[in-house]
């Protein structure tokens, strides 16, 4: 009964590393590149569900201070440090998605196998 | 992408999703918001425009040069604001000491340089998305 | 084959995130070390400083806006490098010239 409390008691870490595992389940197991970039995409969105958890506080409200009342806020500071991490993850989505345009022109596939078969033919003959 | 009811929708909707960006933008240091936030929206309502009307007429609307210029602008932007602070007398980006005009609280302009740095983050994050989509979209 | 192999190896991974996970300070509980004196200073002094009554903005913008600083130049140089890669070429002005 103890460990059902402590996961109900974390259950936000609990569902980070979750999706953290299914992320990487599909970066490893698919072999075409769109969905490694998603499972990337869902890594990512993990790492930020963790991080803002972090600074949540039960009854707190968004930090924004009024001048009248005596009310708890947020932590303020996990929310503003992953603004940076949510700009890297568009920067690198976008850069992904340009080099998957030119590999797809490159090779006429998507799929990672068949990209490395034809590399290792050309390279063979 | 010839559908009546989407492209009128979307020549009746633009106006209010932009208008909303821009209220984000601006409030961005009094209410929830700011910069990013604003930003993706008014990105968003281009991307609209583009689903809707086809890249042709989109380019015409936000051509690419628009797009670098907002890009490259925004950026000189805020460098300038900071450097301002430097020759103030203070270090980089130095809001209060640098003599920025500081007003009353919750006023709309009054804090300083944090408007200004957040319309340049607005300006920016919305020409990135745009142009990013532009140019992932387009085809030779 | 590999997918056996992949799911083995990364329900041992959730086991020891899990058993991380769940030796932190419970969710929501304002004893958690991350609301330390930082924390406290900026919810205190943040309207006197900056002016401003969003703490986030002027955290990003004002205590910790260098950090902006690089997150713009990480936007920049991710559209120039997307703009790189796929090799467009802007002839608006008729010249025969590569921008970005």
């Amino acid at each position: 009964m103890s460990i059902l409390k402590s996961i109900i008691e974390h259950i936000n870490y609990v569902a980070s590393a979750i999706l953290f595992v299914i992320g990487l389940y599909t970066v490893l197991t698919h072999s075409n590149l769109l969905k490694k970039v998603i499972g990337i995409n869902i890594i990512e969105t993990s790492i930020f569900l963790f991080f803002v958890s972090v600074g949540y506080v039960t009854g707190g409200r968004a930090p924004i201070v009024e001048a009248s009342g005596n009310h708890v806020y947020v932590n303020p500071l996990p929310s503003a440090l992953i603004l940076t991490g949510i700009v890297v993850a568009v920067s690198i989505t976008a850069y992904a998605l340009s080099l998957i345009i030119k590999l797809y022109e490159a090779y006429g596939t998507l799929d990672m196998d068949e990209i490395m078969e034809a590399r290792s033919g050309q390279t063979n003959e | 992408m010839d559908d009546l009811i989407v492209k009128t929708i979307t020549r009746i909707i633009i106006p209010f999703i932009q208008v909303y960006g821009i209220y984000i933008v601006l409030h961005g240091h009094i209410s929830p918001g700011g910069g990013f936030s604003g930003g993706a929206i008014l990105g968003a309502s281009l991307i609209l425009y583009t689903l809707a009307f086809g890249y042709k007429d989109a380019a015409k609307k936000m051509p690419h040069h628009v797009g670098a210029i907002l890009e490259s602008g925004a950026i000189l932007w805020f460098l300038a604001l900071g450097l301002i602070g430097i020759f103030a007398g203070g270090n980089f980006l130095t809001n209060r000491d640098a003599g920025f005009y500081m007003g009353n609280l919750s006023m709309l302009f009054n804090a300083g340089l944090i408007p200004l740095v957040t319309l340049g983050i607005g300006a920016k994050v919305a020409s990135t998305m745009i142009t990013l989509f532009h140019t992932i979209i387009e085809e030779d | 084959m590999k997918k056996i192999l992949a799911i083995v190896v990364l329900t041992g991974l959730l086991i020891l995130l899990l058993s991380s996970f769940l030796e932190m300070p419970v969710l929501g509980s304002i004893e958690n070390p991350s609301y330390n004196d930082t924390t406290h200073y900026y919810l205190d002094n943040a309207v006197e400083d900056t002016n401003a009554p969003n703490v986030i903005a002027a955290i990003i913008t004002d205590y910790r806006a260098f950090d902006t600083v690089g997150e713009t130049v990480v936007l920049f140089t991710a559209i120039a490098a997307a703009a790189s890669v796929l090799r467009v070429l802007h002839d608006d002005s008729n010249k025969e010239k590569v921008k970005h």
